[in-house]
């Protein structure tokens, strides 16, 4: 077996219709990830990536509690998300909804899982979202911010080869 | 603003699962509807209406072989979808990258408090 890298890559899945499943390991036990996917100064840090800066991480870390990230992208605007936790298992899953700000409501909010699986002091992260209709789903990806579909990407990835 | 009627573009066209089979399909080259109607188990107008959204948004092309209509896929026409999906990979990528920084710096804190409790 080839040693594997601290950065793998997101891999971007869609196991159904109305699913989007993301998948990340890291070279860190889980209680290490939950406490950076879970305090907002950690938060902070990371969310944003490198598309602009965070302004905004509120967490209010209990069940029926309220989150909301705001960063400012690169271009100048704001994206702004918010939801409501769910189920928290401390270390394991978290489970909230998400709302994107700045579009129409469709039906009810995405509800996303996050699971954290350790082996070996490294923890595989899943998030796992659900959207409640088709047409939320469809919105989502007509925005442009949250969406992935493997099979396309073997089409295409196919086409694209073919292409050159 | 009203929602973008479900044809409007090649995401919209291409989310729903039996297109995106049609699609799967036509990768290994041109086919005439009744090869399509065999493989996806599905009657002939539900296909063609398929086809019929996967046109209009040019996902596919059709031409005339005498009697038999064929389908080929129009790759120009996905690729800006591609491209779109490779970039929505990358941005999440971006932002566990950043967390591994912060992972990094918790593992050397921790570290750290261990040795200076003991």
């Amino acid at each position: 077996m080839e040693s594997v890298t601290s950065s793998g890559k997101a891999k971007v899945t869609l196991p159904t219709d109305e699913e989007i499943l993301i998948t990340r390991e890291f070279d860190a036990p889980r209680h290490l990830v939950y406490r950076a996917w879970t305090t907002p100064e950690l938060v902070m840090r990371w969310w944003s990536g490198h598309r602009g800066a965070m302004k905004i991480a509120d967490i209010d870390l209990r069940v029926g509690g309220m989150w909301r990230y705001v960063m400012e992208a690169n271009g100048g605007f704001e994206v702004a998300f918010h939801g409501e936790y769910r189920e928290i298992v401390p270390d394991e899953r978290i489970v909230t909804t998400e709302v994107f700000e700045g579009m129409p409501e469709v039906g009810e909010p995405a509800l996303n899982t996050v699971t954290f699986t350790e082996a070996d002091g490294r923890t595989t992260l899943e998030l796992l979202s659900t959207v409640s209709s088709k047409e939320m789903r469809d919105m989502i990806i007509a925005t442009g911010m949250e969406a992935g579909m493997q099979e396309q990407m073997d089409v295409l990835e196919e086409l694209a080869i073919s292409l050159r | 603003m009203a929602r973008a009627a479900t044809t409007a573009d090649t995401f919209n066209a291409v989310a729903e699962p039996r297109r995106r089979e049609i699609l799967e399909v036509l990768v290994a080259g041109e086919r005439p509807v009744n090869d399509l109607v065999h493989v996806l188990g599905l009657a002939q107008p539900q296909v063609s209406k398929h086809l019929r959204v996967l046109r209009e948004v040019g996902a596919v092309d059709v031409r005339e072989d005498g009697r038999r209509r064929l389908y080929r896929l129009n790759g120009e026409s996905l690729k800006p979808m591609h491209e779109w999906l490779k970039q929505f990979e990358q941005s999440w990528s971006e932002r566990f990258e950043a967390l591994d920084d912060v992972l990094d710096d918790l593992k050397q804190k921790e570290q750290g408090d261990g040795v200076g409790d003991e």
